[in-house]
C-alpha cells in the first residue's frame, strides 16, 4: 500500500506529465514547420533559447513580458476552475489598464506613495466589472460567456482608442498626428525596478534591466489566490459549481452568484495586468491602434499559460516564465535564421489543442481508479463534505 | 443626408459584405446541430483566405484558388473533429487553440512567402443578363452584379435548410446534436455524423476567407478577417440555429459594416470607434435575447461517450 503523501505526489506528478508531453508534441509539430520552411531546427531553437535566458537582460525581458502573461493566467485558473471560459483577458487587461491610469493621472503627486495601491484597485475593480458582465449575462440571461468576452474585447479596444483620442488625450501631443497616448504618469506612481542583491555576489542580479517589482506583485496575487480558491469557502464554492453545476445547486450554493464572482476574480487579475503595465514599464498609456496594441496579446497568452500550469496559480508562475522566453526568443529568432516571430502564436495554438486533448488521458486514469475506491480517496472524500458551506 | 446614407450603393456593398458571414455561419450551423462548437472558424478562415489569395497570386486561376481554400478547410476541419470528437476535448478552448494556430500560421506563411501585400486580381463581377439592368429601386445593382461567390454565398442558405430539414442526412444531424444515445442506438454513427459536419464547416470556413482575400479585399494581410469569425459563431446563436435565421443576422451584421464604412466615406463626425463597435454590441444584445435558445441542440459542446 502507498503511503497517502507519496500517492499524492504521485498524482500530481501523473497530472504533470501529460501536459509535458502536450508541449513537447507541440515543439516537434513546429520543428516540422521550421523545416518545412528550410530552417536548421537545431539553430533555431538555440537562438529562441539564446535571445530568452543566455544573457542576464535577456532573462530580465523574459521576466517582464512573461509578467502580464502570470497576472492573466492566475485569473484564468479561478475563471476556468468555476467552470466558466473566459477569453476576455485582453478587453479587462484594457479596462484595468484604463482605469489605472486615469486614477494616477488624476491623483498626480498629491498623496504621495499612497497612489500606486489605489491605481492598483482601480485597475482590479475595472477589470474585474468587464469580467463580471460576462459573468453576469452567462449566469442570468444564459448567454455563452465565451461569445460575450469576445465580443467584449473589441468593445474595450474601441473604448480605448475613442478616450486616448480624445478625454484621457496627452495634452502635449493633442493636434499632432503622435500616436494617441495618455500623459506620463507622476514619478512617485512608478512601481521601482527590481534588483536582487545577494551576499557574495560582486555585481546585483539584474541591475539596470527593465525587471519591475510587477513580478513580485504577479507572484504574491498568486499566493492569494492559491489560499482563496483552495483553503476558503470562496474558493470551494466556486471549485464546486465548477466541478458540478447541478449538485453544488442541490447542496444550496447560489450557483450564478459563483459566476460572477468567478468572472469578477478572473477579470480582476486581468486588469492589476493593465495597471502593472502601467506603472511598472510604459509609464502612459499608448497603443497603435490595433486590438493587441497595448496587451501584446498577454489576454490570450494568459490562457495558454494558466493551461499549461495545470490551473494552478503556482503552476501559472513557470508557465508564464516559459511564454514570456517564447516571444522574447523568437525576436532573436527571427533575426538569426529569419522565421517570422508568428510562429509562436503557432505554437501556442498547439499548445493549447495538444494541452486540451490530453485531458483525456488523465479523466480514463481518474475514471479506472473511480471504480476502486481507495482508503484515502474516501477519507478525503468525508474530508470534502465536512467543508460544505450550510 | 439619409438619401446619401441609405443610397443603393450602401445595400448592394451590405449583400456582397454578408458573403464571409453567411459561409461561415452555414458551416458553423452545421456543426453546431450535430453538437459540436467549432470556435475555430475565425484561424480556418485565416488559413484560407491566405491559401487561397497566395494560389490566385501565384497561378492567377481562382477556380485553383478556391480549391486549396476547400482542401486547407477541409483538413482543418478534420483536425477540430478529431480534437473536439475523438478526444473528446473541451470544444470552447480547444477551438481557441485552432483560432491561435490559423493565426499564426497564416502570417508566418504570409511573410515568409510573399512579404509585402501585392493584390490579385481575384473574383470578377458577373452581372446577370436582364436581372441586372432592373431600375425599379435600384434592385438590379444592389442584387444581380456581384461576384461569383455572392451569388453562391446566397444560394447556399436555401440548399442548407433543404439538407437540414428535409434529407435523411440532415435528420441524422439533428438527431445526433439533440440525442446522441437514441441517434446511436437507432445506429446511426454519432462519431460520423459529427466528422462530417465539423469538416463541411472547415470548407466552408475555407471559402469564407477565400471570399474576404480573393473577392471582397483582393489581399493578403496579419490578421485579415480580425475576428469575423467569432462573429459568425455568434450569428449562429442569433438566427436560432436555423440557415434563414442566420441568413437575417449575417445582414444585419453586413449591413451595420457598410452603414459604418457610408458614414466614415461622408465624413459625418460621429466617433468612428462607436461605429466599429456598433456590431459587437448589437451582437451581445442579441445574444441576450436568444437566451431562451429553445431551439439549442441539447448535446452542443457535449461530448458522445458510448460508455462501457
Amino acid at each position: 500500500m502507498v503511503s497517502t503523501t507519496t500517492r499524492a505526489f504521485l498524482d500530481r506528478l501523473f497530472n504533470a506529465v501529460p501536459l509535458l508531453i502536450a508541449v513537447i508534441a507541440a515543439l516537434v509539430v513546429a520543428s516540422f514547420l521550421l523545416a518545412a520552411l528550410n530552417a536548421d531546427i537545431a539553430t533555431a531553437y538555440g537562438a529562441m533559447f539564446q535571445g530568452a535566458f543566455g544573457t542576464v537582460n535577456a532573462t530580465a525581458e523574459t521576466l517582464v513580458k512573461a509578467i502580464p502573461i502570470l497576472f492573466v493566467a492566475i485569473g484564468i485558473c479561478v475563471a476556468f476552475r468555476g467552470n466558466v471560459v473566459n477569453i476576455g483577458g485582453e478587453g479587462q487587461m484594457i479596462f484595468g489598464a484604463l482605469a489605472g491610469v486615469a486614477v494616477t493621472l488624476w491623483i498626480g503627486e498629491s498623496l504621495g506613495v499612497l497612489v500606486v495601491p489605489l491605481a492598483l484597485i482601480a485597475g482590479f475593480v475595472a477589470g474585474g466589472f468587464f469580467g463580471g458582465l460576462a459573468g453576469y449575462l452567462k449566469a442570468f440571461f444564459n448567454v455563452n460567456e465565451i461569445l460575450s468576452t469576445i465580443m467584449l474585447n473589441q468593445v474595450a479596444v474601441q473604448i480605448m482608442n475613442y478616450l486616448l483620442n480624445g478625454p484621457l488625450l496627452d495634452p502635449a501631443v493633442a493636434g499632432s498626428n503622435n500616436i494617441p497616448k495618455t500623459a506620463r504618469i507622476a514619478e512617485i506612481a512608478e512601481l521601482p525596478r527590481l534588483v536582487f542583491g545577494l551576499p557574495g555576489m560582486s555585481e546585483p542580479l539584474f541591475d539596470r534591466t527593465r525587471l519591475h517589482y510587477g513580478f513580485v506583485i504577479a507572484v504574491v496575487l498568486a499566493i492569494v489566490i492559491y489560499i482563496l480558491l483552495w483553503r476558503t469557502a470562496i474558493g470551494y464554492r466556486i471549485r464546486a459549481v465548477g466541478y458540478n453545476e447541478r449538485a453544488s445547486r442541490y447542496a444550496g450554493i447560489k450557483v450564478g452568484r459563483q459566476m460572477v464572482l468567478a468572472m469578477f476574480l478572473a477579470g480582476g487579475c486581468a486588469g492589476l495586468a493593465g495597471v502593472v503595465q502601467i506603472l511598472g514599464l510604459q509609464y502612459r498609456l499608448q497603443t497603435d491602434g490595433s486590438p493587441a496594441g497595448f496587451t501584446g496579446g498577454a489576454g490570450f497568452n494568459g490562457i495558454v499559460a494558466a493551461l499549461f500550469g495545470g490551473l494552478n496559480p503556482f503552476g501559472a508562475i513557470p508557465a508564464s516564465i516559459f511564454f514570456g522566453g517564447l516571444l522574447v526568443g523568437a525576436q532573436n529568432m527571427q533575426r538569426a535564421v529569419g522565421i517570422p516571430a508568428a510562429l509562436v502564436t503557432t505554437i501556442n495554438g498547439l499548445i493549447v489543442v495538444f494541452v486540451v486533448s490530453s485531458q483525456i488521458f488523465t479523466q480514463v486514469r481518474n475514471r479506472r481508479r473511480a471504480k476502486l475506491p481507495s482508503q484515502p480517496e474516501r477519507v478525503e472524500a468525508r474530508a470534502t463534505t465536512a467543508e460544505t458551506p450550510s | 443626408m439619409i438619401e446619401s446614407i441609405l443610397a443603393p450603393s450602401v445595400f448592394a456593398s451590405a449583400i456582397r459584405l454578408a458573403t464571409p458571414y453567411v459561409f461561415a455561419s452555414v458551416g458553423e450551423m452545421f456543426g453546431q446541430r450535430s453538437g459540436v462548437l467549432n470556435l475555430g472558424v475565425d484561424g480556418i478562415m485565416l488559413m484560407g483566405a491566405f491559401f487561397s489569395y497566395y494560389v490566385a497570386l501565384l497561378t492567377g486561376n481562382l477556380l485553383l484558388a478556391l480549391l486549396a481554400a476547400v482542401l486547407v478547410g477541409a483538413l482543418m476541419g478534420l483536425a477540430m473533429a478529431f480534437i473536439s470528437v475523438t478526444l473528446k476535448a473541451e470544444q470552447g478552448i480547444s477551438g481557441i487553440g485552432v483560432y491561435l494556430f490559423g493565426l499564426g500560421m497564416s502570417e508566418l506563411l504570409f511573410q515568409k512567402l510573399v512579404g509585402t501585400p501585392r493584390s490579385v486580381d481575384g473574383f470578377p463581377r458577373v452581372a446577370i443578363p436582364i436581372l441586372s439592368d432592373i431600375q425599379f429601386l435600384s434592385l438590379g445593382e444592389i442584387f444581380f452584379n456581384h461576384n461569383l461567390l455572392v451569388y453562391v454565398a446566397f444560394a447556399l442558405i436555401p440548399i442548407a435548410a433543404f439538407i437540414l430539414n428535409r434529407t435523411p442526412f440532415g435528420l441524422m444531424i439533428r438527431a445526433v446534436g439533440q440525442h446522441p444515445e437514441a441517434a446511436d442506438a437507432m445506429g446511426v454513427s454519432v462519431v460520423r455524423v459529427r466528422y462530417i459536419t465539423v469538416i463541411i464547416g472547415g470548407i466552408l470556413a475555407g471559402v469564407a476567407g477565400a471570399s474576404l482575400s480573393t473577392a471582397l479585399l483582393k489581399v493578403f494581410q496579419q490578421n485579415l478577417t480580425s475576428g469575423l469569425g467569432f462573429i459568425a459563431v455568434a450569428l449562429v446563436y442569433f438566427g436560432r440555429w436555423r440557415p434563414f435565421g442566420v441568413l437575417a443576422g449575417a445582414l444585419l451584421f453586413s449591413f451595420v459594416n457598410a452603414l459604418q464604412l457610408q458614414i466614415s466615406a461622408l465624413g459625418i463626425d460621429v466617433p468612428s470607434e462607436f461605429a466599429v463597435m456598433a456590431p459587437y454590441v448589437i451582437t451581445i444584445i442579441a445574444l441576450v435575447f436568444a437566451s431562451k435558445q429553445t431551439e439549442k441542440p441539447t448535446a452542443l459542446t457535449k461530448p458522445f461517450d458510448r460508455g462501457g
